[in-house]
C-alpha cells in the first residue's frame, strides 16, 4: 500500500514537471501551428542556464528561474525573427527544418563549449518524510513551481489584453489585424514564451536531475506524446497530458517491466494521431 | 555535355583532397592506438584510465623503451588517440583509421566493453594486437575473435562476490533485486549474477535494466519500495550509478546492502556526500589491496613491472588524487603489452599473441593470464575485491572489505543504518 | 518531356568514385567511399518520397533499422548469405511501408512527421525488450559468418561492391521514377494532393507505392552496413539524427531533383569527416550543419541543384 502511495505521488509530482516541459511545444504548436523541433534544445539551454546561475552567481533553480524567464524570452523572440519570420507561410518542411536547424546549432555550440559530460545542480535540501514515504523537497518545490506557472500563463492568456490578441491571431491573423493587433508582434512573443518556458522548465529540472547537454531530447519526445494527449493551445492540457504520462511510468510501471513504458508512450502517440488526425489540426 | 565534364573535374579535385596514407619507415617507435571517452559520460572513468596509459608510458620512455630483440635496441613508445565522445558511432571509424592511417603496431581498447566490443571487430578484421582493458564483458570473448586479451576480471565473476559478502553476513537476507544498464557490460554482469544468485538460494524479486542516460530512477525506486529486498545490486557505469545511488538516498530505501558497479569504485564518488556513505561495490583494484613480489614468489609466479607503492606515489603526485582501479586498468594493460613484446622479442602481431598465451606473471595488479579455449583471450589469472564506503573522522574513504583476509576493514551493516 | 542528361555523368562519376580505392590501394579512401555511397542511396530513396511526393518522412531511418535488423538476424542465426538476407531486409522493409503507409499517409505535413518520429521511437523501444534480437545490447557476429566471404578482409570488399551495385540501382531507380507516369502522379500530390485526386489520380496507391519503394533501399543499405559493422543495436539502427542527417542531404542538394541528393550526399559526408577528425571543429560540425542547414532554408529552398538550375537554364537538361 505504502509502494502505490509512493508511486502515485511520485507520478504526480513528475507529471507536474512533464506538463511543465511540455508548455512551451503546446503554445507554440498550438497558437502559431509550427512544431518546434529545437524545443529540446532550449530545454537543455535552460539546464545550463541553471548550471551557471548555481555555480557563478550562487542562485538556486528556483531563485534562477525569474532571470532564466527573461533571457528565455528575449532568446526566443530574436530566434523567431531569425529562423522563422521568413517561412512562416511556406509548406510545413520549412518550419520543421528550421527549427531544427536552430537546435543543431544550439546543441553543437553546447557541445563545443561544455562538452556532453554529465553534471548536476546539488543544492542539497534533503528530503520530507511521512509514514515512510519519503520526497526530496526539490522534487516538490519543482511540482508548485509548475502549477504556479501553469496558473500565471493562464491568467496571462484569458485575463489581459495581449494574452487575448495572442489567441485571437491564433485564431484567425487578418481577422485579428483588422482589429488592430501587430501581428508580427504577437507572433514573436508567443514564439518567444514557449521558448521561456521551455528554458524555464529545464532551469527547474535541473534541481531535481543531472543533465547533459543532449538531455533535453528525451522531454522533446515526451512532450510531443503529451501535447496529443491534452490537447492543443491550452496550459492545462498540456499539465494534463504531463500527469497521465507521469502516472504511467511511475504507477503502471510497478506491474509491468519498466523498458516497455516508452513502446507504450509512443504507440499512444501515433495511434491518437491517426485516430483524431483532422482533430489536432483543424480545431482552430 | 561539356559541363558535365567541368562539374565531373571540380569534383575530383575535390576528392583529391583526401590526403595521403602515409608510407612504411624503418621502426623506430612502436605505435600504440585507442580511443578516450574524453567527453560523455563516460568520461570520469575514462580519464582515469587514460592517466594509468600515460603513466606507463612516461614510465617505460624514462627506461629508453621497450626492448625488442630482433632489432637490438629500445624502441620509445607513441600515443595515438582519438576521442570517441563515449559513443558507439564513431570508435570503430577511428580504429580504422588508427590502424590504417596512423600506422598502429597495437592497439589498447577503449573503455566500456561496449566500445570495446565494436572495436574488437576493427582490430580482428585488421589482424591487430588489441588489449581490452576497462572492458569486463564475457561475450567479446565468445565471438571466435583472435586478437583481443582482457586485462579485467570479466563479467561473470564481477558481482559474485557480493552475494557471497551478504551470505557470510546475513544468511537470513533472502531478497535480492538486480537493476542494471542496458550495456554490455551491466547486463552480462546481472545475468551472471542472477544465475549465481539463484544457484545459492537468494530470491531474486527485481530483474530489470534501465536505458542508457537514465537520470530518473523513481519507478525502479517505487518498485524497491514494493517488492521489499534485502539488497540492490547492479548499476552499470559512473554516471548512472551515481545517480542510483544518491535517489536511494534520497527515497530513504530500507535495504540492507546496495552493491553498485564502477560508480563507487571511482573516487569521485565521494561528492555525493552521505548517500555515498556504506554503498559497496566490486572493484579491479584497491590501493589497500597489495600484490607484491613476496606474492608472487608464494605462488610460484614471475614478478614483472613496478610495485604498487610506486605506482600510488607517482600517480598521486602526477594526478592530485589516490588511483583507482580504471587507473591500475591502464597501468597494467601498457605493462602486460610490454612484457608480450619483451618476450616476443619482435613487433609481429602473430608472436606477440604467442607470448601473450603463454603468459602468466604477477603484476603490482595482481595475477594476469588468458584464457586459451573457448572464451579465447578472457582474463582468467585476476581476481575481484569488494569496497565499502566508510566514514573515518568524518572524511569518506574505501574499505576493502572483501574477500576474507584481505580485508581492511569490517563491512558495516545494514545500509540503512546511516538513517 | 525530353530526357535530360544527368545520368550521363552521374553514373560514370560514380562508378569512378567506386574505382578509386582499388586504384589507390587504400582502405581508407574504401572507408570513407562506404560512407559516401551509404550517404548517397539514403537521401535518393528518402527523396522520392519527401521529395518528389512531399511527406516529409522525419523518421524515415526505421527501414535502414528494420532492413539491419531482419537481415543481421538471418545470417546470425540460420547462416544465410548477405545477398538473400539483404533482400529480405529490403522487402520487409517496404511491406512494413505499405503496412504503416496505409494509417500514416493520410496524415498531412507536420502531423506525419511527427507521427513518423512516433513509430521510429515506438519500434526502437520495441526492438529494446525483444530478447531474441539481443536487446538493448544488441547481436554480435561470430567471426567465422566472414569465412563463407574468404575472411574478414574480403568480406569487407565484398560489402563494398554491393553498396556500389545498390546505390547505382537506387539512382536508376529514382531517375526513371521522376521520368514517368507514376513520377508525373507524385509530383501532382507534391504541388496540390486535392487537385490530383480530382484530376483522377489515385493518390492513395501512389503514394503507398512511394513510400514502399523509399523504404526499400534503405532497408538494403542497412543490411550491408550492419554485415560489415560486425553488430547492431537499436540505438545505431534506429538513431533518429541519421534520419535528419538523412533530410539534411536531400535538403542541401536539392529535393524533388534526381542529382540533387546524391551531391548533397557527397558534400555532407566530406564536409563531416574533414570536421570530424578536426579536433578542433569536430564538436562544431552539428553547429555548422545547423547553419547551412538554416541558411538553405531560409534562401534557397531549391538547394544546389535547385540554385544551379535557376541561374544556369543552360544546364537543366544536365541537372534535374
Amino acid at each position: 500500500m505504502e509502494a502505490w502511495i509512493g508511486a502515485i505521488l511520485s507520478g504526480i509530482l513528475l507529471g507536474l514537471v512533464y506538463g511543465l516541459a511540455a508548455m512551451g511545444l503546446n503554445l507554440i504548436w498550438g497558437v502559431i501551428n509550427v512544431i518546434n523541433l529545437s524545443h529540446g534544445a532550449f530545454i537543455a539551454l535552460g539546464m545550463f542556464s541553471a548550471y551557471f546561475l548555481f555555480h557563478f552567481a550562487g542562485l538556486n533553480p528556483f531563485i534562477a528561474v525569474a532571470l532564466v524567464l527573461i533571457i528565455g524570452l528575449i532568446i526566443g523572440m530574436g530566434a523567431y525573427f531569425v529562423a522563422l519570420h521568413r517561412v512562416l507561410d511556406a509548406p510545413e518542411l520549412s518550419t520543421l527544418l528550421s527549427t531544427y536547424s536552430l537546435s543543431l546549432i544550439i546543441i553543437g555550440l553546447g557541445t563545443f563549449i561544455f562538452t556532453t559530460n554529465p553534471r548536476a545542480i546539488d543544492i542539497g535540501l534533503g528530503s520530507i518524510g511521512v509514514a515512510g514515504i519519503y520526497i526530496p523537497i526539490s522534487k516538490i518545490l519543482t511540482g508548485l513551481f509548475s502549477v504556479l506557472f501553469t496558473v500565471i500563463l493562464y491568467l496571462f492568456l484569458y485575463k489581459t489584453w495581449t494574452g487575448k490578441a495572442i489567441r485571437a491571431v491564433s485564431m484567425n491573423k487578418s481577422a485579428a489585424e483588422f482589429m488592430g493587433v501587430n501581428s508580427i508582434f504577437i507572433l514573436s512573443l508567443s514564439f518567444g514564451i514557449g521558448i521561456a518556458l521551455a528554458m524555464i522548465a529545464g532551469c527547474l529540472i535541473a534541481a531535481i536531475f543531472p543533465f547533459t547537454i543532449l538531455s533535453g531530447s528525451v522531454y522533446e519526445l515526451k512532450s510531443f506524446v503529451i501535447c496529443v494527449l491534452g490537447g492543443l493551445g491550452s496550459p492545462l492540457g498540456a499539465l494534463i497530458g504531463g500527469l497521465i504520462l507521469g502516472l504511467l511510468e511511475n504507477v503502471f510501471a510497478l506491474k509491468i517491466p519498466v523498458g516497455y513504458i516508452p513502446f507504450i508512450e509512443f504507440m499512444i502517440l501515433v495511434i491518437i494521431l491517426l485516430v483524431k488526425p483532422t482533430g489536432l489540426i483543424t480545431k482552430r | 555535355m561539356k559541363r558535365g565534364f567541368i562539374v565531373w573535374s571540380v569534383l575530383c579535385c575535390f576528392f583529391l583532397s583526401f590526403g595521403f596514407a602515409k608510407g612504411a619507415f624503418a621502426k623506430s617507435k612502436i605505435i600504440i592506438g585507442f580511443t578516450v571517452s574524453q567527453t560523455g559520460k563516460l568520461n570520469a572513468e575514462s580519464k582515469e584510465q587514460f592517466n594509468g596509459m600515460e603513466l606507463w608510458k612516461d614510465y617505460v620512455n624514462k627506461h629508453g623503451g621497450i626492448y625488442v630483440k630482433n632489432l637490438h635496441k629500445r624502441l620509445p613508445v607513441e600515443f595515438r588517440y582519438y576521442d570517441d565522445e563515449s559513443s558507439k558511432d564513431r570508435v570503430q571509424q577511428l580504429y580504422v583509421r588508427l590502424i590504417n592511417q596512423d600506422g598502429a603496431d597495437f592497439l589498447i581498447s577503449p573503455y566500456s566493453s561496449g566500445l570495446t566490443a565494436s572495436s574488437a571487430i576493427i582490430a580482428e578484421q585488421y589482424g591487430k594486437v588489441m588489449l581490452a582493458t576497462g572492458a569486463a564483458s564475457d561475450g567479446i570473448f565468445s565471438k571466435g575473435y583472435t586478437h583481443i586479451f582482457q586485462i579485467y576480471t570479466p563479467a561473470s565473476r564481477y558481482l559474485t562476490g557480493a552475494l557471497d559478502l551478504l551470505k557470510a553476513r546475513d544468511p537470513k537476507a533472502k531478497k535480492v533485486a538486480i537493476i542494471f544498464e542496458q550495456s554490455n557490460f551491466a547486463k552480462a554482469v546481472a545475468s551472471a549474477a542472477k544465475n549465481y544468485a539463484e544457484k545459492k538460494g537468494f530470491k531474486v524479486v527485481i530483474f530489470e535494466s534501465y536505458g542508457k542516460g537514465t537520470t530518473d530512477f523513481t519507478s525502479f525506486l517505487n518498485k524497491i519500495a514494493e517488492k521489499k529486498p534485502d539488497a540492490i545490486i547492479g548499476g552499470g557505469h559512473f554516471a548512472d550509478g551515481e545517480t542510483f545511488a544518491k535517489q536511494i538516498f534520497e527515497q530513504r530505501l530500507k535495504v540492507k546492502l546496495v552493491s553498485l558497479l564502477v560508480a563507487p569504485a571511482v573516487p569521485k564518488f565521494a561528492e555525493i556526500g552521505n548517500a555515498a556513505l556504506y554503498v559497496t561495490a566490486p572493484s579491479q583494484w584497491e590501493p589497500r589491496a597489495k600484490f607484491t613480489k613476496s606474492t608472487a614468489k608464494r605462488l610460484g609466479l614471475p614478478w614483472f613491472g613496478v610495485s604498487a607503492n610506486w605506482f600510488i606515489k607517482k600517480y598521486s603526485k602526477l594526478y592530485g588524487e589516490t588511483p583507482g582501479y580504471h587507473a591500475a586498468g591502464g597501468f597494467a594493460a601498457g605493462l602486460v603489452l610490454q612484457k608480450a613484446i619483451e618476450d616476443a622479442g619482435c613487433l609481429k602481431s602473430s608472436k606477440v599473441i604467442r607470448a601473450l598465451e603463454n603468459m602468466d606473471l604477477m603484476t603490482f595488479y595482481g595475477r594476469i593470464k588468458f584464457d586459451k579455449g573457448d572464451y579465447y583471450g578472457r582474463q582468467v589469472g585476476h581476481e575481484m575485491v569488494y569496497l565499502q564506503w566508510q566514514k573515518k573522522d568524518s572524511k569518506l574513504e574505501k574499505e576493502v572489505i572483501w574477500p576474507r583476509g584481505a580485508e581492511s576493514a569490517k563491512l558495516i551493516y545494514p545500509y540503512y543504518k546511516k538513517f | 518531356m525530353k530526357r535530360g542528361y544527368t545520368l550521363i555523368w552521374l553514373i560514370p562519376l560514380i562508378l569512378a568514385i567506386s574505382l578509386l580505392p582499388v586504384i589507390a590501394h587504400s582502405v581508407i579512401y574504401r572507408e570513407t567511399i562506404f560512407l559516401i555511397l551509404m550517404y548517397i542511396t539514403l537521401a535518393v530513396s528518402l527523396n522520392i518520397i519527401l521529395g518528389y511526393t512531399g511527406y516529409v518522412s522525419f523518421g524515415h531511418i526505421v527501414f535502414y533499422g528494420i532492413g539491419g535488423y531482419t537481415s543481421f538476424y538471418l545470417m546470425y542465426r540460420f547462416g544465410v548469405h548477405l545477398i538473400l538476407a539483404m533482400i529480405m531486409g529490403g522487402i520487409l522493409s517496404a511491406i512494413i511501408a505499405l503496412i504503416v503507409g496505409e494509417a500514416v499517409l493520410r496524415l498531412r505535413g507536420a502531423i506525419f512527421a511527427i507521427a513518423t518520429i512516433g513509430i521510429n521511437e515506438a519500434i526502437k523501444s520495441l526492438v529494446t525488450n525483444l530478447q531474441f534480437l539481443g536487446g538493448a545490447t544488441g547481436m554480435f557476429f561470430n567471426f567465422k559468418i566472414y569465412k563463407t566471404y574468404g575472411g574478414a578482409a574480403k568480406a569487407i570488399w565484398f560489402a563494398y561492391w554491393i553498396m556500389v551495385v545498390v546505390t547505382i540501382i537506387c539512382l536508376l531507380t529514382s531517375y526513371f521514377i521522376k521520368n514517368s507516369k507514376f513520377g508525373y502522379g507524385l509530383f501532382s500530390i507534391r504541388e496540390d494532393e486535392d487537385a490530383a485526386v480530382v484530376l483522377g489520380v489515385n493518390t492513395k496507391r501512389f503514394k503507398s507505392i512511394a513510400f514502399a519503394i523509399s523504404a526499400f533501399f534503405p532497408g538494403l543499405v542497412g543490411a550491408i552496413f550492419f554485415f560489415k559493422a560486425g553488430n547492431i543495436e537499436p540505438d545505431d539502427a534506429f538513431h533518429l539524427v541519421k534520419s535528419i542527417e538523412m533530410i539534411f542531404m536531400v535538403m542541401l542538394g536539392g529535393f524533388g531533383t534526381v542529382s540533387g541528393p546524391p551531391i548533397g550526399a557527397l558534400l555532407y559526408e566530406r564536409l563531416k569527416g574533414i570536421l570530424l577528425i578536426n579536433p578542433l571543429f569536430k564538436n562544431l560540425h552539428m553547429a555548422i550543419t545547423g547553419f547551412i542547414l538554416l541558411i538553405i532554408i531560409l534562401f534557397a529552398p531549391g538547394g544546389i541543384v535547385g540554385w544551379f538550375r535557376n541561374r544556369f537554364k543552360k544546364l537543366r537538361s544536365l541537372l534535374e
